[in-house]
């Protein structure tokens, strides 16, 4: 194939998968309260209504809330977990490594299930913070893949010069191993923060009928008739979502972060 | 040499922390729901704890049987459709500039991320009436008046490959991206046309990742649970929503549980199966 | 008759000129090697007489075959990789019969030329080996069977040897330079060890920043390189800056007159003055250039004697056993032995 028919390819997939959007990206914007595509009497008033509706705005709130926490939360397990594994072999750093991945494995439902049936027992089911726990150890497969990879690049040597130049084990951590990680941490942080703000079955089974989250209050409208209003949220959180891999992109080297390794040629 | 804990960066105890919260949150949970899914169910609402395997016989029913094979079939569908789709335009995507392949990511991780519920809408928008496919099919004169592609099932299994594409795609993307270019390039010199190198030597050689990818993609379709209540009709109900709905909506937790439990058996076996397949190249 | 002819070759990628206007005819069967530093542009030339790349100016013809725009697959070229690109998939007898197959050949003469090749790489009976159980000089041989299993026109090989260490390299090239004399195949060699270059090569071709500096036969380039960084690159020399007047070469205040078979390209002007370390003569301190010993190598076979003179070093080789002994701080006099000194720009 050319490189040509090679490009089409991939802008025809491209396409297919950006149209749903732009045709809600279009559909936001009708004057009218319906959902008509080309939008008629064109209006960026409901985007102004979305901040205006405390319907809106509590769910909005929640999500941040609920997101940036559980997002902290997963980093805040994921680096002792990685950091543990990392140069080592046994029983131990197995089973840790597969409870890290094991909950993205597997359909989210089921992690849903569990956790709502955990805090029902427990009590807390309905709380923020069970949405936030469970969000945030759901989430652990994100910073601890990222976090991991940051540590496979390091070079052992520096570590070792770091040592043979002085530095105890907090030291070499705080002064070599620390920098060069952050910006995997930052990316798990991004990753994590992301999906959270987007998934739907835990937040609605552990707290769904008291905490509103987007997704949820999305799900709940959409019962009720469709709304321009529903066509912003989905334009915002698609606009946020590019916009924060963007900058994972802009600033971080996201092929490699997503795996590549490319052997290089002079 | 053996591992001493004196020579690696992380002291032995920092591993307490994540094991006790993934112990506490992650396992307990598992285990509760283990143990919810034996226990005998109370009408009231709740159960009591016990042992009995009432809510497991329940599957042999052929009303169960039915929703089994459509949350499969539903899924091997749309894992075969991204598995097909995805594998080339990982190929060509790997073959890129840096600069172009971290954009077609950043789309790609951007739409994998969207909630079900967003995605829900935005192709049920789609394919609606008003603003839809159905419209620009009717302005292109191909059909005599606009209407409706959902719900049905060809939205349904649209809708399960839009969130399966990126995933697939995500998956293939690092042994596709490692695979050495010189391979390639030797085919060709030695003569292979385009699809005879691709078929002679990518595909031979990522057979592994490929079929660790259509099971990965597969497994999650399967957890999809908001997507057959949004696209399709409730003959398509998946697993997953039948065990939200025993959850939530008819108060049966044993019976929830223990399809959850199914679940999961059957998810962590193809999971297990993908990664054999992924193993398979790694030993050559 | 597969001679090999380049004509005003360019590559661009982007802004940087990769090749810059290249011309050269390769004689049939002969043995040449691409010779420089990396970023000179020699990979590039090899991957576009394979057709891996398209020129941005200029032909490639094969045996008289214009090819400049024919696919790669079309080519009839064996090549060699740098990575090998040897197949997992595949076992070591279908890896070197992959073209054969390609070309409908049927499986019984597949197997019997796979023999055939593995006798003349020395690896008789591993067909049914896979690539992971080989080491890396036999993956090497692996390679070099596979590119020439369909007797290739040209057989083209990029740093094949690179990835062996320095012993076992040095035998693969003493064994490729015999394998290809053995079947005369046309072969064009990417390297940027010099050594390598001197041992197989009929005909060295030395370029830098995309353009040829020098193409000869390995002695020529080596006794009477075209220009400095030919002579700096190709061997070990002194490069001194002078000036030529009349004949006469001016170096560091002295002027030496010069003798028959000096190679002295320059009429007159500044230039340098290129002088192996082994055609460096020392004497007592008023025969010659003064010079003061700085370090003394003794390696057996030969002895080193590292000097500076003004602001130059000097290097000179002595054969062992001489009757000269210096040591570092001692002053020596240099001369240059006459008829191989060689002026460049």
């Amino acid at each position: 194939m050319t490189r040509t028919l090679k490009t089409t390819y991939v802008l025809i997939i491209l396409a297919l998968l950006l149209a749903p959007l732009v045709v809600v990206a279009a559909v936001s914007l009708n004057g009218p309260q319906t959902l008509r595509f080309p939008p008629v009497e064109p209006s960026s008033r409901w985007y102004g209504e979305l901040f205006r509706q405390s319907e809106w705005l509590v769910p909005l709130r929640n999500s941040l809330v609920i997101a940036a926490c559980a997002a902290a939360l997963s980093v805040v397990i994921a680096l002792p977990l990685a950091l543990y594994v990392w140069q080592r072999r046994g029983v131990a750093a197995k089973a840790l490594t597969g409870m890290g991945l094991a909950p993205f494995a597997l359909p989210p439902v089921i992690s849903a299930l569990g956790f709502m049936i955990f805090w029902m027992t427990l009590g807390g089911y309905g709380q923020i913070y069970a949405t936030i726990i469970s969000h945030g150890v759901f989430l652990v497969t994100l910073p601890l893949v990222t976090i991991s990879l940051g540590l496979k690049g390091i070079d052992p040597l520096l570590i070792e010069a770091a040592r043979v130049m002085g530095g105890g084990r907090w030291v070499v951590f705080r002064t070599v191993i620390l920098p060069l990680l952050i910006p995997y941490m930052v990316s798990g942080y991004a990753f994590a923060f992301v999906l959270s703000l987007n998934e739907y079955i835990i937040a609605y089974m552990v707290a769904g009928f008291t905490v509103e989250t987007l997704p949820i209050k999305i799900f709940n409208a959409l019962r009720y008739g469709y709304t321009p209003i529903l066509a912003v949220v989905s334009v915002i959180f698609a606009g946020l979502s590019a916009l924060i891999f963007g900058l994972i992109g802009r600033f971080g080297n996201l092929p490699r972060l997503l795996g590549a390794e490319r052997i290089t040629r002079d | 040499m053996t591992d001493m804990p004196s020579q690696t960066a992380a002291p032995r105890w920092l591993g307490l922390w994540p094991a006790a919260m993934l112990t506490l949150f992650f396992l307990a949970p598992f285990g509760i729901m283990l143990a919810v899914s034996v226990a005998h169910r109370d009408v009231s609402g709740f159960y009591e704890w016990g042992f009995e395997w009432d809510s497991y016989a329940r599957f042999l029913s052929v009303f169960f049987a039915k929703v089994m094979a459509v949350s499969l079939s539903v899924s091997l569908a749309a894992a075969a459709i991204c598995v097909l789709l995805g594998f080339p335009f990982t190929v060509f995507l790997s073959a890129m500039g840096h600069t172009a392949q971290t954009r077609i990511l950043v789309v790609l991780l951007s739409v994998l991320a969207l909630s079900e519920v967003i995605i829900g809408f935005s192709l049920s928008t789609l394919l609606s009436q008003t603003a839809g496919i159905g419209n620009l099919f009717h302005w292109l004169g191909l059909i005599p008046e606009p209407r409706a592609y959902t719900p049905s099932l060809f939205a349904l299994i649209a809708g399960l490959c839009y969130i399966g594409f990126p995933f697939a795609v995500l998956v293939l993307y690092p042994p596709v991206s490692r695979l050495d270019p010189e391979l390639i390039e030797a085919a060709r010199v030695m003569g292979a046309s385009g699809p005879r190198a691709f078929f002679g030597v990518i595909i031979p050689n990522l057979r592994g990742a490929i079929v660790g990818a259509f099971i990965l993609v597969f497994v999650f379709t399967l957890g999809s649970y908001l997507l057959p209540q949004l696209l399709g009709r409730s003959e398509h109900w998946t697993l997953s929503v039948h065990i939200t709905d025993q959850a939530i909506y008819q108060s049966n937790l044993p019976f929830a549980a223990a399809m959850s439990v199914f679940l999961m058996l059957v998810a962590l076996a193809l999971v297990g199966l993908a990664s054999l397949a992924g193993r398979e190249r790694g030993a050559a | 008759m597969t001679t090999l002819r380049i004509e005003g070759l360019s590559k661009l990628f982007g802004t940087f000129k990769a090749l810059d206007d290249v011309s050269l005819e390769i004689p049939d069967g002969k043995f040449v090697c691409l010779l420089g530093p990396s970023g000179c542009g020699k990979t590039t030339l090899l991957r576009v007489i394979a057709g891996l790349e398209t020129p941005s100016a200029g032909r490639v013809f094969v045996g008289g075959a214009d090819q400049t725009l024919v696919p790669t697959h079309k080519r009839g070229m064996g090549m060699v990789f740098q990575s090998l690109a040897l197949f997992p998939h595949l076992d070591v007898a279908d890896n070197i019969t992959y073209p054969l197959a390609i070309r409908g050949v049927d499986k019984a003469t597949r197997r019997a030329r796979a023999e055939e090749l593995l006798d003349l790489v020395r690896l008789p009976g591993l067909g049914a080996r896979r690539v992971h159980q080989l080491s890396g000089g036999q993956r090497q041989r692996v390679a070099i069977a596979r590119g020439l299993s369909i007797n290739p026109q040209v057989f083209l090989l990029d740093e094949p040897l690179s990835a062996l260490d320095a012993s076992l390299r040095e035998h693969m090239q003493i064994e490729l330079r015999q394998i290809q004399q053995s079947l005369g195949v046309t072969t064009v060699v990417v390297t940027h060890d010099q050594k390598e270059a001197l041992t197989m090569a009929d005909l060295v071709i030395v370029m830098k920043d995309g353009v040829i500096q020098q193409a000869g036969a390995p002695m020529e380039i080596y006794h009477n390189p075209a220009n400095a960084f030919v002579a700096g690159f190709i061997g070990t020399t002194n490069l001194l800056p002078c000036e030529i007047n009349a004949g006469a070469i001016s170096v560091l205040g002295h002027s030496l007159a010069a003798a028959d078979g000096d190679r002295i390209a320059v009429s007159r002007g500044p230039a340098s003055l290129s002088v192996r370390p082994e055609h460096v003569l020392l004497g007592a301190p008023e025969e010659g250039l003064r010079a003061e010993v700085t370090f003394v190598r003794d390696l057996g076979e030969s002895r080193h004697v590292l000097m500076r003179a003004g602001d130059q070093d000097i290097t000179a080789h002595l054969p062992p056993g001489g009757a000269l002994r210096v040591a570092p701080g001692d002053t020596v006099g240099v001369s240059f032995r006459p008829g191989e000194r060689v002026v460049v720009q």
